[in-house]
């Protein structure tokens, strides 16, 4: 195995682990502020709730990138060919 | 491990190589025309159950169709309602034994969100016309024409992604928990999967509504009039 593996799985497991840590926090917060919303005005709960999921769909893609970057490093590394 | 981007080419027609999940892709096609029709072709005022079934689902998405886009929904029924549920039945296949989701490989998700883009563009011509579309790109002002050019490709191919990684890391998931731990093991696993292929539906649902809502729409807010009818 050279050099260029042994930094290939390095990288794409911190590309996961630190590209995993912002979407976590972020996520976190769009549901609590989502919860205080929905626990003053209950009557607005399905638009919140619609509006919440999209958002996190939308978060949770900067992760999701990140897994591909990952996935690319792993299994499809143009510079191990 | 096999690679999550690898192809299994079952057998060619012509030049063209047909992997398992175009094979699958078909299957569900034709599953959900012949639902389809076998719902609509004896429509009663007084429905049957699956009738009622049927409709239950239909005006969920037009319920939806209004609540996000603020439009009649009858123009964008069709295409909304087909999206969700191929998606769905798509990222649910897995339940079926031996069957791969067609949406964890990157080529079927690549076609969906091709028609997304596509769909964009001639929803928007054909509320506003050819100019009216084109000066969506130049809303709010044209300084933002570079960036609303390379937003709407950008934004084609997040949804591909995001709909490729959502899918596609839960088979992976299950396939490293099920080799480490063997039987019975990831059904957990598994049924966290189903929510998550459910919401990823939905999800580009709505984005494909709020995309062509934002072609068809000039951004001034709409009264409710004829909407609630």
């Amino acid at each position: 195995m050279n050099w260029l593996a042994v930094v290939s799985i390095v990288s794409a497991a911190l590309a996961v682990s630190f590209g995993a840590i912002g979407p976590a926090l972020a996520e976190g917060r769009a549901v609590a502020a989502a919860m205080d919303a929905i626990a003053r005005q209950p009557e607005a709960a399905n638009t919140i709730s619609r509006t919440l999921f999209v958002g996190l769909a939308m978060i949770e893609t900067m992760a999701i990138y990140c897994l591909v970057i990952a996935l690319l490093l792993l299994f499809a590394n143009p510079l191990l060919k | 491990m096999k690679s999550p981007l690898a192809l299994e080419t079952l057998f060619h027609i012509g030049p063209a190589p047909i992997t398992s999940g175009v094979v699958t892709t078909w299957a569900i096609m034709a599953a959900l025309a012949v639902a389809g029709f076998a719902v609509s072709r004896r429509l009663q005022r007084v429905p049957s159950k699956l009738q009622l079934a049927a409709e239950l689902i239909v005006e969920a998405v037009d319920g939806q169709i209004r609540d996000t886009m603020r439009v009649e929904p009858a123009r964008y029924r069709a295409f909304i309602g087909s999206l969700f549920i191929f998606i769905f039945v798509a990222n649910w296949s897995s339940l079926a034994p031996g069957v791969e989701p067609p949406t964890a490989h990157i080529e079927t998700d690549a076609g969906l969100a091709l028609i997304v883009f596509v769909a964009v563009i001639v929803f928007g011509v054909r509320a506003r016309g050819v100019g009216g579309w084109l000066s969506t790109f130049a809303s709010p002002n044209p300084i933002m024409i570079p960036l609303n050019l390379i937003e709407s490709l950008t934004r084609t191919f997040s949804l591909l992604v995001r709909l490729f990684g959502n899918v596609m890391s839960g088979v992976f998931l299950i396939g490293v928990v099920l080799s480490l731990f063997g039987l019975l093991v990831p059904i957990p696993l598994m049924a966290l999967d189903l929510l998550t292929g459910a919401v990823q539906a939905y999800i580009f649902a709505i984005l494909a509504m709020v995309f062509i809502e934002g072609a068809i729409s000039d951004g001034k807010p709409v009264s409710n009039e004829g909407i609630l009818k």
